[in-house]
């Protein structure tokens, strides 16, 4: 009889070890894409990296506290620093010269209602970074603003994100259109986020 | 052309203007006011520097339509009777040489006193850095923002 009970527990027991463990692994494979393609995500990296490297969306990612300018991707001058927020600093913050929206000409500050560097305590540097390290960067939630896959792929409409291609002015265009980077951005992400070799 | 309500120092005004045009030029071609002044165009010489909100602003490349319901400061309105600390404390410096970036220098000074009353001469050297003077008077604005800072 109290064999028979004991028998009857463990077995209760199992069934809910079973049941978690199961839900566990189901809600891991609902995360995970169907298909994952290595080489496709590779590939789709390579056009990514392409425009992250391109100094419109690189000269905002500096590897010091100064932003950069033009497509030598030289220290912007005046030298306004980053600042806590990546805003600025006083009298030097981007809303200085930067408004919502640029007053038309080749040479005028481009406009967006949310200029800034990335802040103080994540700098997210694409400056001299090679494609492998750029790639491990975004992918931690400790480098990428916090961000998980999810957020990452939202990312590709953020607003300073499209603002890169409507700068205007005489600045040159990253190699891609927006369009064909997002494409590019969710192919990498959705393939696995692989980082291509060292 | 467009109708645009706007606050500058402390006065409601009214202008009809193309929504690029930079408030620079509302100020000086349609509000009269004379004393923020051109040179660049361009955001690179500070002289054109108003606040908008208090926050120091390169007016020759802010067009209008980007303004919102801030409220814009200009040189004129910085205090009554030109007693503001800055301006006491160019006065007493004997700052300008030519002159014609001080309101652009004095605006960018005033806005940095109000964000950070005791700052050190390399935090002055940073936030002045987008105001240039052609004459070189940049020692005597040094010390007429230490000057400034002990009295605000």
């Amino acid at each position: 009889m109290f064999n028979t009970k004991l028998i009857v527990i463990f077995l209760l027991l199992g069934i809910v070890v079973l049941s978690s463990m199961s839900g566990q692994i189901g809600k891991e494979e609902a995360e995970i894409p169907l298909k994952i393609d290595k080489k496709k995500s590779l590939l789709a990296f390579e056009k990514v990296y392409s425009v992250l490297k391109h100094p419109r969306c690189m000269n905002c990612h500096p590897s010091g506290d100064v932003p950069l300018q033009g497509d030598d991707s030289h220290l912007h001058t005046m030298l306004p620093q980053r600042g806590l927020d990546g805003k600025g600093l006083y009298t030097m913050k981007c809303v200085t010269c930067h408004p919502s929206k640029g007053v038309p000409g080749d040479h005028t500050p481009p406009g967006n209602p949310d200029w800034h560097l990335p802040p103080a305590d994540m700098k997210m540097v694409f400056e001299g970074k090679t494609a492998h390290e750029l790639a491990l960067q975004l992918v931690d939630p400790k480098k990428n603003g916090n961000k998980n896959l999810e957020a990452l792929r939202e990312h590709a409409d953020d607003g300073l994100v499209k603002g890169v291609w409507t700068m205007e002015g005489n600045r040159t265009l990253p190699p891609l259109t927006h369009a064909e980077f997002k494409k590019a951005w969710f192919a990498w992400i959705d393939n696995g986020a692989f980082a291509p070799e060292k | 052309m467009s109708i645009f309500n706007l606050k500058v120092n402390g006065k409601l005004e009214q202008v009809d203007v193309d929504p690029d045009t930079p408030i620079l030029w509302v100020l000086r071609e349609n509000l009269k006011m004379l004393g923020t002044k051109y040179g660049c165009g361009i955001a690179h010489c500070g002289v054109c520097t108003i606040h908008l909100d208090g926050v120091a602003t390169r007016s020759c490349s802010y067009p209008i339509s980007s303004l919102g319901d801030r409220e814009i400061t200009t040189i004129e309105g910085l205090s009554k009777n030109a007693d503001h600390p800055v301006q006491k404390a160019w006065i007493k410096h004997d700052v300008a040489q030519c002159g014609y970036c001080q309101p652009g220098q004095i605006m960018t000074a005033a806005s940095l006193l109000a964000q950070n009353p005791n700052p050190t001469d390399e935090e002055i050297r940073r936030a002045m850095n987008g105001n240039l003077c052609r004459c070189g008077t940049y020692g005597r604005i040094n010390s007429a923002i230490k000057t400034a800072a002990k009295e605000m």
